[in-house]
């Protein structure tokens, strides 16, 4: 069952993937690659990382794709629809691509199967028999059978070790993730810096209107009495 | 059949080897900006598979700041192609030789 599903999602991941390589527009190759990546998010729930396929959606498939989608219809790309395909540069690139491919199938050969251990988390039942779910003194054993959510909750922002931990073994996330609250309010300047227009002197609304197209009324009028 | 982490592996090999083909073979900036971020998520599986079977939490907050990071980069990579758009009417990387020796 597990082996069906795996295949199921990689198989119709890669499908997509190529599909976004492949197709000759650019709105279909968006689709796809959003596509992909539901795919993939079914891959990560299948390695019970629930939180991460949530995200994966909401961010990558929903935001990051409409805002692809958004530009490639912003910019008029018809015209490279029908641009003729270099055989020979295709060919180069495909080759590499596959011996990139066959490199990681060379070395993933060497090494030994590893089998997926069994989860560690407990059924909702389980959890709620702990009592509260948010609670700050709970030990890491305990924490280590919550869920995927929780435990990454737990990394990103406590602040001290929990209770039989040692701070030597104790890390914490809080300092990258404010670092990335900084690093995306410079992604935001970056981009109203780019995209703010080049200062031309703004017309005279009024008086350039006036002077270059008459007034619609009159238009109107010449065209009722005709 | 027991599915390992090499399958994961693999598939995440595989996905990031056709997000190279398509930034060395497509022509369309667009098209190269959705390949490199297929290759980004192809490294997002390979953290979420390690972190699965090493049973520890520290691959998936990895991924978490990458999605992040990911999704801003993408702005700021799409407003630069806009940038570009108005500047030369083109998103043809062929087309853009300013920089060339």
């Amino acid at each position: 069952m597990q082996a069906l599903f795996f295949w199921l999602f990689s198989i119709g991941m890669i499908i997509c993937a190529l599909a976004v390589v492949f197709n000759r527009n650019a709105v279909a190759s968006a689709l796809c690659f959003t596509f992909s990546i539901c795919f993939m998010a079914g891959l990560f729930v299948m390695l019970s990382a629930f939180f991460l396929a949530a995200v994966q959606i909401l961010v990558t498939a929903g935001a990051v794709m409409v805002l692809f989608l958004f530009i490639i219809m912003l910019l008029d790309l018809s015209a490279m629809e029908h641009a003729p395909r270099h055989w020979i540069w295709m060919a180069c690139s495909g080759i590499l691509a596959i011996a990139f491919l066959a490199l990681i199938a060379k070395t993933l050969a060497t090494l030994p199967p590893m089998a997926e251990p069994p989860a560690t988390y407990q059924s909702q039942a389980q959890v709620s028999a702990f009592g509260k779910t948010v609670d700050e003194n709970i030990s890491q054993s305990q924490i280590d059978k919550r869920d995927d959510t929780h435990r990454i909750g737990r990394m990103l922002f406590a602040t001290k070790p929990a209770p039989g931990e040692t701070w030597e073994s104790f890390t914490s996330y809080v300092a990258p993730f404010e670092i990335t609250s900084l690093l995306i309010l410079v992604a935001t300047i970056g981009i109203i810096v780019l995209c703010k227009q080049d200062e031309r002197p703004r017309p005279q609304y009024r008086e350039e209107i006036s002077r270059e197209a008459p007034p619609v009324r009159e238009d109107r009028e010449a065209a009722l009495k005709t | 059949m027991q599915i390992t982490l090499n399958d994961y592996l693999f598939v995440a090999g595989t996905l990031f080897a056709i997000g190279l083909f398509g930034v060395l073979m497509r022509r369309n900036l667009l098209i190269i900006y959705m390949s490199l971020e297929m290759m980004l998520q192809a490294a997002n599986l390979t953290f979420v598979a390690f972190s699965r079977f090493n049973n520890h939490m520290e691959g998936q907050v990895f991924v978490f700041f990458v999605i992040t990071v990911a999704a801003a980069e993408v702005a700021v990579g799409l407003a630069l192609i806009v940038a570009l758009y108005r500047l030369k009417q083109t998103t043809t990387v062929q087309d853009l030789t300013k920089l060339k020796f």
